[in-house]
């Protein structure tokens, strides 16, 4: 049962999310709800082509719309030297197109106007001619030496953007070669999008008199967006005031800079008035960061007994039209090289090379941690393949293989030091909640019956909480993240970290975090984030990153205060400070439990009767570097059958057991991991934005490009173990991105075991009824 | 997602309403729920330039119930045929629910689906099935048209600019006869439009034999369609496995469905047997549980 926020000793607890009144009320304030006095609004004109030269553009007829304000186009942007924008990967964006478009939707002008239909009715009397070129769609393709040459502003002259590699190659295809069991697999993650309820869009507010810009956007990174925005503008970063209001969502979706933002700040400086975009769900789906659109092909290889010995990985990485990722700038491909998973490899190499297509630029993490999602969905399709292919049970080949609780901290062979996990005490608790070993006798009973029935595992490993200064940053910032408390006279906090929340509910944990810490309850702290005038510095919330950084901040500023308060305690107790400690509640006498004062008598003197010589007041802000990342695990099971008429799958169970170290509010954890969970299922089932040959996106809506609702989710069964991480504070890990981490391979293991009586292997996903009955019937199967 | 520029007006009456069609033709746009045109409208794919609002009109929204058939006023919304069951018609009440969402249901009207003729509409399919006709009416004339006279095209149907689709009738099963239906939907999540829809109806003589039957398809060609030539096979006959069978098959040649990314033709095709299949071995099934408690 959920709890009340005056609950004392919160940590662990079910505290009822105290943001969620004003959310379930129609209170809370989202981008849109935001009107400025002068407000203008503004709309994009975009491209219906994917690849074309621009010849020519017409404004006349709309300039000629009641209320037009001003249009620009990316010959007026090229004046003052923003036609392009760097991307945070280290490439460059049309803001808006100059010479000719790279993908349909593109931006093109941009128009201001008085109300919003008036910009909209103006964006369709803008006449642009275009001369269709060739496009690139397929990435393969566009790495072919005739390819048409997409980026004409690059010195290097194909589309090829970046070659990553890590690892051993040599010795990886020398143990290939020597290993007596070898699969290959290619595994495919298609193009799929975030997709967040509320789009991105902002209000650039700009007052000539004072010479400060205000920017409200959905920003899930304020003060790196600040940043950027002086570095672009030229304006003082102290005359920038980001605020990032409540967020409908973002999943990696807004922490990109996007053209439409970028606009909207140049016609603000221009006119003097606030201008509003936000952007409508197609442009939303068909322009923002994209994810995924990775092509893998692995081999692992392996002993007759099934112990792994080596694991390969060749990827392409199609980005689009522009290299629009948003990986530490260190990391191209994100964190792929978590590939090796949980697995005890004691070689591995994996590159990616990065081709530049005529689709959207990308691509973002979506809720995952830099390209995890890719690697662990890639290492359990294929140790599913491996698990076949020895005929061994899938849960028999993991426990032969999994990395073991005394190697921790496990150094991967792709270079990340594991910091803790107990594999098969998780997945033991998966195996038992969901009835392993009876389910096996009912799929053997059922497909007697010619039923099709599959169970699918899926043990992964995410690298979470980026991260340690020494390897990770945004252009040249360090990923660090932070805490500022200010408890006030009678007892009560405020607190403001550097992360940006979009629905995870840190005014809730992180206030359970900071309560635990000094005594106080949930209810006696308020949380305050996204605002950079009264935030301390921070790298924003993505990548399950704010636990694991903001939320080390949060509990290492709350025992600086507990330091100062020590000292106060013992001058309201009349002993030595040395004879004072805190029993997790308040400071009491050492020895003498029954004489004790609380963090309320203690603020209380902070401001009123301190002891002499004291600074007044009780504060601390605390910016946490940490040591490594956190590894969060998992143990899904999946069980699926399939209508043989239909070939639609039915998810009958599916059972998550996560261990994302200490948990700081299971209710919480939970929430996060219904909605990953369903995520990956729509991943798994429903998504793709597919293109035609010319280019053109075949999914730019909701009635093509599907998310799941309560109706299709099937009904998620949780549990947990706890195996806290050694470093961080209180031991926690992130999990937010898990579930989405860890599911789909479960999905599609599952529906590959129900196949697998017929030679089955590899299914391509999303797995639309239509490809599995192709598959039936490929195999006499259908009714 | 702002529509362009557009005028509005909410006659009081038929009168009213058909003197606004003639005097604006094919400027105006008939508003009845709203759930097709006015997102058409803010994609700016459908820019009307008056919209004729015939919410106020009364009488249009209710259902008579006689011997000989089931009126149905055209701005009856779909939700009040998931909630109202009409005994002799159950294909109703079987299709409604997979219509749409319920926000698309409370607000959608039957009358507005089939004048807006989306090949692959649930209605469509049903009232084919049903043999359904509609009246259609102007200051000239009133005229009753089989439904299957009325799909033209895709969005297309034999409405006249200043015409209004006021009613639907469908005529009653015969009385000495149990009449089942069943309404199947191949979507790919919920508010989805038919990948395939097949609605099958049947009635059924105190020794199973098959008196009147219908099966209608949703998104099997640019028109919703009836698989004539498969529901007459059924006639005079008693369900058996075979026949079940053997129209199931005819069933799935009756169309005309394109390949895209929701299937093959094929797929489609063999949804459609499948489903018929389904859809006629329930009704063999439910007659026999009938028969045996009238037994």
């Amino acid at each position: 049962m959920a709890m009340e926020a005056t609950e004392s000793r919160p940590l662990g607890k079910a505290i009822k999310r105290k943001e969620d009144p004003r959310f379930i009320r129609r209170q809370g304030r989202y981008l849109d709800d935001i009107v400025l006095p002068g407000m203008l609004y503004m709309a994009l004109a975009r491209s219906p082509y994917a690849h074309a030269r621009i010849k020519n553009i017409r404004l006349d007829e709309a300039y000629k719309v009641l209320g037009v304000k001003a249009i620009l186009t990316g010959a007026d942007l090229e004046k003052m030297n923003l036609s392009w924008m760097p991307t945070l990967a280290g490439d460059r964006q049309m803001v808006l197109a100059t010479g000719k478009v790279l993908f349909q939707y593109q931006e093109v002008a941009a128009v201001v106007a008085e109300t919003r239909a008036a910009a909209e009715d103006a964006v369709q009397r803008i006449e642009v001619d275009y001369q269709p070129l060739d496009a690139v769609v397929d990435p393969y393709a566009a790495m072919k030496p005739d390819a048409p040459l997409l980026r004409e502003d690059r010195e290097q002259k194909d589309n090829h953007i970046f070659h990553w590699e890590v690892g051993d190659r040599e010795g990886t295809e020398n143990t290939l070669a020597s290993s007596p069991i070898v699969v290959k697999e290619f595994i495919r993650m298609p193009r799929v999008h975030p997709a967040p309820v509320e789009p991105c869009g902002c209000i650039a507010d700009y007052q000539k008199s004072t010479g400060k810009m205000t920017w409200y956007v959905t920003s899930q990174a304020p003060h790196a967006h600040r940043t950027v925005l002086a570095m672009v503008s030229g304006l003082p970063e102290h005359m920038i005031h980001v605020i990032s209001p409540d967020i409908g969502g973002g999943f990696g979706n807004k922490v990109p800079v996007y053209p439409g933002y970028v606009c909207s700040i140049v016609l603000s400086l221009q006119l003097g008035r606030p201008v509003k975009w936000i952007e409508t769900r197609t442009e939303n789906i068909a322009t923002t960061n994209f994810a995924r659109d990775y092509h893998m092909t692995a081999e692992i290889g392996a002993t007759e007994e099934g112990i792994v010995t080596g694991l390969k990985v060749i990827t392409i990485a199609d980005h689009g039209a522009f290299d629009a990722a948003a990986d530490p700038s260190k990391f191209p491909a994100g964190l792929f090289s978590i590939v090796t998973g949980s697995y005890n490899f004691p070689i591995a190499f994996a590159e990616v090379d990065g081709v530049y297509t005529n689709k959207a630029p990308g691509g973002v993490a979506y809720r995952c941690s830099f390209r995890v999602t890719e690697a662990s969905f890639l290492i359990e399709r294929v140790m599913n393949t491996l698990a076949l292919r020895l005929n061994l049970d899938p849960v028999e080949l993991r426990r032969r293989n999994f990395i073991q609780p005394d190697q921790f901290p496990y150094q991967s062979p792709l270079g990340w030091t594991y910091d803790s996990g107990n594999y098969d005490l998780t997945l033991d608790k998966a195996l038992e909640l969901v009835g392993y070993e009876k389910l096996r006798e009912e799929q053997a009973e059922r497909r007697a019956r010619g039923e099709l029935v599959g169970i699918g595992i899926s043990t992964f490993t995410e690298i979470v909480g980026a991260g340690p200064s020494n390897t990770f940053d945004i252009l040249g910032i360090k990923m660090f993240d932070s805490c500022e408390i200010r408890i006030h006279p009678t007892g009560k906090a405020i607190a403001r970290l550097g992360a940006r929340h979009q629905g995870q509910g840190h005014e809730t944990t992180f206030a359970q975090v900071i309560a635990e810490e000094l005594g106080l309850t949930t209810a006696d702290v308020l949380i305050e984030e996204g605002d950079t005038d009264t935030a301390p510095y921070g790298l924003g919330t993505y990548a399950s990153r704010s636990t694991p950084t903001a939320g080390g901040a949060a509990a290492l500023a709350a025992r600086r205060i507990r330091q100062k308060a020590i000292q106060i305690a013992a001058h309201l107790l009349e002993v030595s400070a040395d004879d004072v400690e805190w029993n997790g509640e308040k400071f009491v006498t050492k020895g003498l439990e029954s004489r004790g004062v609380g963090m309320g008598e203690v603020a209380l003197a902070a401001y009123t009767n301190l002891p002499q010589g004291m600074e007044p007041g009780l504060e601390a802000t605390y910016y946490y570097d940490p040591p490594n990342l956190t590894f969060p695990n998992g143990a899904y099971i999946a069980v699926v059958s399939i209508d043989r008429g239909t070939g639609q799958v039915a998810v009958e169970r599916f059972v998550a057991v996560d261990d994302c170290g200490t948990v700081i509010n299971p209710m919480v954890v939970d929430g996060q991991i219904h909605g990953g969970l369903t995520e990956g299922f729509g991943i798994a089932f429903m998504q793709e934005i597919a293109f035609d040959e010319d280019g053109n996106n075949l999914a730019p809506n909701f009635m093509e490009y599907l998310v799941p609702t309560a109706v299709e989710a099937p009904h998620w069964e949780t549990g947990r173990t706890v195996t806290p991480s050694p470093h961080h504070p209180i031991g926690a890990k992130g999990v937010g991105e898990s579930p989405n981490v860890g599911s789909p391979a479960a999905f599609v293991n599952a529906v590959v075991d129900a196949l697998s009586p017929y030679g089955v292997t590899n299914l391509e996903i999303p797995l639309f009824p239509w490809k599995v009955w192709n598959v039936l019937r490929e195999h006499g199967l259908t009714l | 997602m702002f529509p362009s520029a557009f005028s509005y007006v909410a006659p009081n009456t038929l009168d009213e309403t058909y003197e606004l069609l003639e005097q604006y033709g094919d400027d105006a746009k008939v508003l009845a729920g709203g759930q097709s045109l006015l997102p058409m409208m803010k994609l700016r794919l459908a820019a009307p330039g008056m919209l004729v609002d015939i919410g106020q009109v009364p009488h249009l929204a209710t259902q008579h119930e006689s011997p000989d058939a089931l009126r149905i006023g055209a701005l009856t919304r779909h939700a009040i045929l998931d909630s109202k069951q009409f005994d002799r018609y159950p294909l109703l009440s079987q299709t409604a629910p997979w219509i749409a969402d319920p926000l698309v249901r409370n607000r959608g009207t039957m009358g507005g689906s089939l004048a807006h003729a989306d090949p692959a509409a649930d209605w469509g399919a049903t009232l084919l099935a049903l043999k359904a006709s509609v009246q259609l009416a102007s200051h000239e004339r009133q005229r009753l048209v089989a439904l299957h006279d009325f799909f033209v095209d895709v969005y297309t149907t034999a409405l006249e600019p200043q015409e209004l689709l006021t009613e639907i009738i469908v005529p009653a099963p015969l009385a000495d006869s149990l009449v089942f239906g069943h309404y199947f939907k191949l979507e790919r999540k919920v508010g989805d439009f038919a990948v395939v829809g097949v609605a099958v109806t049947a009635s059924l003589t105190d020794d199973g034999t098959v008196s009147e039957a219908g099966i209608g398809l949703a998104a099997m060609g640019s028109i919703p369609l009836a698989a004539k030539k498969a529901a007459a096979l059924l006639i005079g006959h008693r369900l058996t496995p075979e026949l079940i069978k053997e129209v199931a098959q005819v069933a799935a040649q009756e169309g005309d469905p394109q390949s895209d990314r929701r299937g093959s033709e094929e797929y489609k095709r063999s949804m459609v047997r499948v489903y018929v299949q389904r859809g006629l071995a329930q009704i063999h099934q439910e007659w026999q549980v009938a028969n045996q408690s009238i037994a």
